[in-house]
């Protein structure tokens, strides 16, 4: 086997099918976004070419920007919420009671597909006879908030489901690499002397360092482009309150029939996208990971 | 040694197969049927959220196949779904042969793009004369038909009989006794109306009403169409009749974060006295097996107030829904003609008496055996003096996102009437 993965014409073939996919899927719809942009067009009609009015008007676009803000805060956010999905996993790999039912219990909105946990939270969101609501009104909330119709707070309710939405995930990702580190080492420092907090805190994360950073682009990278919980719950409202890049994307497109401004959109997020994942992995990529 | 080279030639051939296979499903091309011809028709209602429709669609499909020899592809798709998809078929020219659209603005684009079939020729033969007046025109632009409606609904505003009784509540005829029964229902802790202007057209029509009745149908037409100003005075005092309703908390809390299916469930669960909506959804009211007798049977429903003395109750929003289109590029357009048209004539026998849809073509309601509720609007329809067309399908599809969102701002009492009208203006003049 070994002779056949240094064999050039192997190594090729191998890589080819995939390679052909990425191009065909990925790459080549990739540039004609960014040339659709070019366009004034409606998605329907003929093209005309117009240069880069769309990109100048996307850099001027208030309400871009004001989506862009809105992703940015959600990535702040994602980032955030794995420090709690990192301590829940240190947590359950220490050996704890139930650890396994935790888990599952952790893993299951991550079988359920977003529409319906965007529903799921519709309803408990709902300002008259949703679960919140009521639960607060057995309290004596005499006016409990308007979850997803009050401008001021739709954006940190829909953070909610979405932390929720990926606990799962990440919590898989961390426990699995918490699982990976060799008993040894823990033993080790226990004769020592190390308290759990301190085999947590200088043993453990530094250990893991490498899955931390690859969560953190993970959790940003998503943010950034994120659409679908947001769409199905408030579809961007009340009046933009929770538009994030991508659902003004797809509002331009599909919405007022401005498919080259929306794909000029669609493109400028791109453009962010790589850009904050450059920076965030600058940002990380300090020494070499620890080897064990 | 040996099991190394197998290893090395069954990966290989393997992946060989592969990209063999993937290369001849790529040619493969369409498949033909044997000489008969197949026209495509894409349709937008499902099984799950239109039963009736759905039946009925399949009955005249089976019928007219059998009649013509002709077969008949479906698809169908969830609304939504079916403007996305359709929007994207239209992109790379393969559009089904026939299919569904909506109406003024919503054509434009297609119309513009020589995307849809004129269809005037197949009109003369006396199919004319069967559309109620008024929807057909909805589906011309510069002269020439693109559409054949199949669908006619004007908004009312339906209220629960039993809580009305409850509280001594008599239908309002003028905006005074309006806000009165409102009143009355907040002191019992009822919710008054039920409203999901997270969907932002249900609350577009609340506001087409109030510029109706205060400044005759014409003027948000004209404003429109910019014969006129959105800064007329009237529809500014619409606009801020709207925010005196928000302010007196007439609608359910949080509307702006409601989806209309959501305030539709809080209506009939009888959670609210009121719900303003379209004659879509009459078969709820009256035929549909689903939803308790009970409740049918407590539904009622009156036309939008005069205000302040002024408007016509005889004047309604409403229009056309949806509508057949015949694609230009059909290779089999006079097949695609022959079944628009069957399908036409079909539907506005069968939409009313097994549906409870109002067809767009004219009805002899005599003749059928029909709930008292569908006899009642019939006839309102034909006392109608004026079929004011939503807003947001008589503007272009960019304008109409600005109104939208605009409408929004107005409920949540983000913008003063005078910035809604200004907005709204600037929106329509930049066109």
């Amino acid at each position: 086997m070994n002779k056949v993965m240094s064999n050039k014409w192997f190594i090729t073939l191998y890589l080819l099918p995939a390679l052909l996919l990425l191009t065909v899927l990925i790459f080549i719809p990739l540039l004609l976004t960014g040339y659709y942009g070019l366009m004034s067009w409606d998605g329907i009609g003929a093209m005309s070419f117009i240069g880069l009015d769309n990109y100048i008007n996307v850099v001027q676009d208030a309400t871009f920007w004001q989506s862009a803000g809105h992703s940015f805060l959600l990535a702040l956010f994602s980032t955030l919420s794995l420090l709690l999905y990192l301590a829940v996993s240190l947590i359950l790999a220490s050996k704890i009671k139930g650890a396994n039912v935790f888990r599952k219990v952790y893993l299951i909105p991550m079988l359920l597909s977003s529409v319906a946990i965007a529903q799921l939270w519709i309803k408990i969101y709902n300002p008259s006879n949703g679960m919140l609501n009521t639960m607060l009104g057995w309290i004596g909330v005499e006016n409990p908030p308007l979850w997803l119709a009050d401008p001021s707070i739709v954006l940190y309710s829909i953070f909610i489901p979405i932390l929720w939405q990926y606990a799962g995930f990440y919590i898989l990702i961390y426990y699995a690499a918490l699982k990976g580190i060799p008993e040894t080492i823990i033993e080790a420092a226990k004769i020592d002397g190390a308290s759990p907090l301190q085999i947590a805190l200088r043993i453990k994360l530094p250990l893991i360092m490498g899955v931390i950073k690859v969560t953190i682009v993970l959790a940003v990278v998503g943010s950034l482009k994120y659409f679908d919980l947001i769409f199905v719950m408030t579809g961007g409202g009340p009046n933009g309150a929770s538009e994030v890049m991508a659902s003004y994307m797809y509002k331009l497109a599909f919405g007022s029939y401005n498919f080259g401004y929306g794909s000029a959109v669609g493109f400028a997020l791109l453009v962010i996208t790589l850009i904050v994942t450059y920076i965030v992995r600058r940002l990380t990529a300090n020494k070499e990971d620890i080897q064990y | 040694m040996n099991k190394k080279k197998a290893i090395t030639l069954m990966s290989t051939c393997s992946l060989v197969s592969l990209l063999a296979v993937g290369c001849s499903n790529g040619s493969g091309g369409e498949a033909s049927n044997g000489g008969a011809e197949t026209i495509e028709f894409m349709h937008l209602w499902p099984q799950g959220s239109s039963a009736e429709h759905h039946r009925i669609v399949n009955e005249i499909v089976a019928d007219f196949e059998e009649e013509s020899g002709i077969s008949v592809d479906m698809q169908v798709l969830s609304n939504e779904q079916y403007k996305d998809q359709i929007t994207i078929l239209s992109a790379s020219n393969s559009l089904p042969d026939v299919g569904m659209t909506w109406a003024a603005g919503y054509l434009d684009p297609f119309v513009e793009g020589n995307k849809f079939a004129p269809l005037d020729d197949l009109l003369e033969d006396g199919l004319r004369e069967e559309f109620v007046a008024g929807t057909l025109e909805a589906y011309e632009k510069e002269g020439e038909t693109y559409g054949l409606p199949l669908e006619l609904n004007t908004v009312y505003i339906y209220y629960n009989k039993s809580i009305f009784d409850d509280y001594q509540l008599e239908v309002p005829e003028t905006y005074e006794e309006f806000e009165q029964v409102i009143n009355t229902l907040k002191e019992e802790n009822v919710n008054p109306i039920a409203l999901g202007n997270g969907d932002r057209w249900t609350g577009s029509m609340w506001y087409m009403y109030f510029a109706d009745r205060i400044g005759g149908s014409e003027t948000l037409t004209s404003a429109i169409d910019r014969s006129g100003s959105f800064e007329d005075e009237a529809l500014v005092e619409a606009a801020a009749k709207i925010q005196e309703m928000v302010e007196n908390d007439s609608f359910v809390s949080g509307f702006n974060g409601l989806a209309d299916e959501e305030a539709k469930s809080m209506f009939m669960n009888e959670q609210a006295a009121m719900y303003m909506i379209a004659t879509w959804d009459l078969p709820n009211f009256t035929t549909n097996e689903d939803i308790p007798q009970e409740f049918r049977d407590s539904v009622g429903y009156f036309t939008f107030p005069t205000v302040d003395g002024s408007g016509d109750a005889k004047s309604y929003v409403g229009g056309p829904g949806v509508g057949l289109f015949i694609s230009e590029d059909s290779d089999v357009k006079e097949e695609s003609k022959q079944f628009a048209t069957y399908f036409v004539e079909q539907w506005g026998e069968r939409a009313v008496s097994e549906a409870g849809v109002l067809p767009a073509t004219t009805v002899d309601s005599d003749a059928l055996d029909l709930p008292d509720m569908y006899v009642d609007v019939l006839n309102d329809l034909n006392e109608a003096t004026n079929l004011t067309l939503y807003a947001d399908v008589q503007m272009s599809a960019a304008t109409a996102q600005t109104h939208l969102d605009l409408i929004q701002s107005l409920f949540g009492l983000e913008i003063t009437p005078e910035e809604f009208a200004e907005a709204n203006e600037n929106a329509l003049a930049d066109e």
